[in-house]
């Protein structure tokens, strides 16, 4: 399966980003292989507002079949769902050990929104 | 590390004196980060005195603007105009079909149907932001462009960049700092928002008089409304003893803590006239009261934060 | 003729110079209260409870799902994320829409249509004024809902009601009519949305750091905007002589001064506006409206002249 990880940086040794929304990358890591690419997710941060709402696009298209953040906000959380992407948190340091916690199924899978949205 | 948003409701009520004030006496025990998030009006820099290290330009959406060499309308069939829902476009006889920047909300529609496809879409430039060192930490901060939208994404650029060092220090290896206050901007809309969202504690400041007190109600339903605790100060609370109890009483009935009271004094205009924090005023000149208040908001709002 | 009364620091006493003006012509006057986040001026009009209330509404997309395709053109189109197309499914968020209309447009199938989405308040209602025949005074007040983040469409609401309700206390056209609006703080939409149809601004300050600062930000963002406007210094003698020299430097009219005064601060925290606590103000508040109309190159007849 692809699993999504928001990032700080290119590796999966890069910091997870504990917001979605506004992470520098997302990983997209192939959990049986643990090969990824990086999806960019400065590039259309140009817009005003609506961050998460665009880094659920970029998951979605990625063809990731689960996230793991830090946190995922109301409106980002309603387009992942939308689209059948199962959420997880985890307050890892690193994408690395946020993908082994995944693998032993010690991560927390969430049904709601666990923060308030941020207006942008 | 914990952080403190200082906001207000009401415009003029003490705000951002009341930050440098709290830097003031943070700072003698704790390493503490601060953020000017009124971005529309920024003020706190005139307290702080920042050196500068960083500058960076700030894009937020587009804006639309006409080339009038491929215009076609003479003021007749003005497709743009008739589209544009922002009263954004109009015609004279001497500059043609004209985008007026300002009014202009940059939702793409005018440059999408106009038949001669000659409106171009760049990014809106509107402003900067900075990283500046000061005397008592850290200090991010902006200038917002004369005119430009305010959505919150520049007060959540500061915010952001501001975290960033308060938990990892300036280059990104340094020790946590124990405290981020951020100076909010008044009022409830996008700004405030983007300011309060996900923070460990709103400090209302708000004074004694009906329109403080009808602020304060707004202003603290919309911390509610984000799940984000408030509590409060009463600046000038000598003004009127009677609306101070008013605001007292309502707090009380809310279970909104109240962090303290500040009298009214001249002191707090003249420190900063002479950009200073009302503690370094006082140390140099007395009128200790204000201070004394200052630092016992500072003291409750330690333990309510812990 | 209309007259904006704005700032660019809060609580420099805008909406107390507002209410004072509206309180010292004798023309009829309608007031309209634009600063929708935290509306202040029906407190200092007395009894104001019979006012009529109407719901402000922006429309937001509706999706017709037997005709979309999920092609997802809206979600291209969108520029502030407010649809969004994931899947076989299209989700609006209206709370990000601008109402541009746009995606209506794009939407290859007229799969959307627009349905109003209330936003906020407006209320209003006549007060009688007192002094001199022919007198009446319309306040409109616009209130934002608490969790909302945009102030525009309601503070237009505001000023279309205003213009409407200007009708029916003149039989020319509302041209005797003054309408005065009472801004938001800053400088960013808010108060650029308000003053945009202004014929002059009356910008407010405080002889303070922090109030010729941000006054030389809202100076920016007249000229920019290409509006006549003069500074009222308010609580004049309580900081420097810094904004004088701005003004003078920059020849910008001075408009008038009102000097701090206990009477004034304490009738404010009650609920009373300034011409109250000091009527000896009436008069200067009365010359304010005619250098005010003089700026504006409004003659008696309220047409402009040259």
């Amino acid at each position: 399966m692809k699993i999504a990880f928001s990032a700080s940086g290119d590796t999966l040794d890069a910091q997870l980003d504990a917001r979605f929304g506004r992470a520098a990358k997302i990983l997209i890591v192939d959990s049986d292989t643990d090969e990824f690419v990086i999806v960019d997710n400065t590039q259309n941060l140009n817009a005003a507002q609506g961050a998460g709402i665009q880094s659920a696009q970029h998951v979605v298209s990625a063809g990731a079949g689960a996230l793991v953040s830090g946190h995922t906000g109301p409106k980002a959380f309603k387009v992942l769902s939308a689209a059948g992407v199962e959420i997880y948190l985890s307050s890892a340091a690193t994408v690395r050990d946020a993908l082994e916690a995944w693998k032993k199924g010690e991560l927390q899978k969430i049904d709601n929104a666990d923060v308030e949205g941020h207006w942008i | 590390m914990k952080e403190i948003v200082v906001i207000s409701g009401k415009g003029g009520t003490g705000k951002t004196s009341l930050t440098a004030a709290l830097a003031s006496a943070a700072v003698k025990k704790y390493r503490v980060v601060f953020a000017d998030c009124d971005v529309d009006a920024s003020d706190l820099h005139l307290l702080f005195n920042p050196d500068v290290k960083e500058t960076h330009d700030f894009y937020s959406g587009h804006v639309a603007r006409i080339d009038q060499k491929k215009c076609i309308s003479y003021g007749t069939g003005t497709v743009c105009k008739d589209l544009c829902r922002f009263e954004a476009i109009s015609y004279s006889d001497a500059a043609g079909m004209v985008i007026d920047e300002t009014s202009c909300e940059g939702c793409g529609v005018c440059v999408r149907f106009c038949p001669a496809h000659g409106i171009e879409f760049p990014d809106r430039y509107c402003g900067q932001w900075f990283v500046s060192d000061t005397r008592f930490g850290p200090l991010v901060h902006a200038a917002l462009d004369i005119g430009a939208e305010n959505s919150g994404k520049l007060v959540t650029t500061v915010r952001t960049a501001a975290k960033k060092i308060a938990q990892s220090g300036p280059d990104g290896s340094g020790p946590e700092s124990d405290y981020l206050i951020v100076d909010g901007s008044p009022g409830t809309g996008c700004p405030v928002i983007a300011s309060i969202t996900g923070c460990d504690a709103v400090v209302v400041v708000t004074e004694p008089t009906l329109s403080g007190l009808h602020d304060l109600e707004r202003v603290a339903s919309l911390a509610r409304h984000f799940s984000v605790p408030v509590h409060v100060c009463v600046n000038k609370f000598d003004i009127n003893a009677e609306q101070t109890r008013s605001i007292i009483e309502w707090c009380s009935r809310n279970s909104i803590p109240v962090l303290g009271t500040i009298p009214w004094d001249r002191s707090v205009t003249a420190a900063q006239i002479q950009g200073l924090s009302i503690q370094e005023y006082a140390q140099k000149h007395g009128a200790a009261s204000v201070a004394d208040a200052v630092n016992t908001i500072w003291e409750n709002l330690c333990q309510l934060t812990q | 003729m209309k007259i904006a009364v704005a700032s660019g620091k809060g609580g420099t006493g805008k909406t107390n110079v507002s209410v004072s003006l509206a309180l010292s012509v004798s023309d009829p006057v309608v007031l309209l209260d634009c600063d929708v986040e935290e509306p202040n001026s029906s407190i200092f009009l007395g009894d104001t409870t019979g006012r009529q209330t109407e719901t402000v509404t922006v429309p937001v997309p509706v999706l017709d799902e037997s005709k979309c395709t999920a092609c997802g053109e809206c979600g291209r189109f969108c520029e502030f994320n407010a649809i969004v197309c994931v899947g076989t499914s299209v989700m609006v968020f209206p709370e990000l829409c601008h109402s541009c209309g746009g995606c209506i447009r794009v939407c290859p199938h007229g799969a959307l249509h627009e349905e109003e989405s209330p936003v906020g308040e407006l209320s209003f209602c006549t007060i009688s004024a007192g002094t001199g025949s022919n007198r009446a005074l319309i306040l409109v007040e616009g209130v934002l809902t608490i969790g909302k983040a945009m102030s525009p469409p309601v503070i237009r609401a505001v000023k279309r009601k205003g213009s409407a309700l200007a009708g029916t206390l003149s039989s020319e056209n509302a041209r005797d009519v003054l309408t005065i609006m009472d801004s938001p703080p800053g400088t960013s939409c808010p108060m650029t949305t308000t003053v945009s149809d202004a014929d002059v601004v009356i910008l407010v300050t405080e002889p303070t750091p922090f109030g010729l600062h941000d006054l030389d930000l809202a100076v920016q963002t007249v000229r920019k905007m290409k509006l006549p406007f003069g500074v009222v210094i308010n609580r004049s003698d309580s900081g420097d002589d810094r904004v004088r020299e701005y003004c003078k430097k920059e020849s910008i009219p001075l408009l008038l001064e009102i000097p701090e005064d206990r009477r004034i601060a304490e009738g404010y925290s009650s609920g009373i506006p300034l011409v109250q606590a000091a009527p000896e103000y009436r008069e200067q508040f009365a010359r304010l409206a005619r250098d005010a109309a003089y700026l504006a190159g409004v003659v008696n007849d309220g047409r402009k002249h040259a």
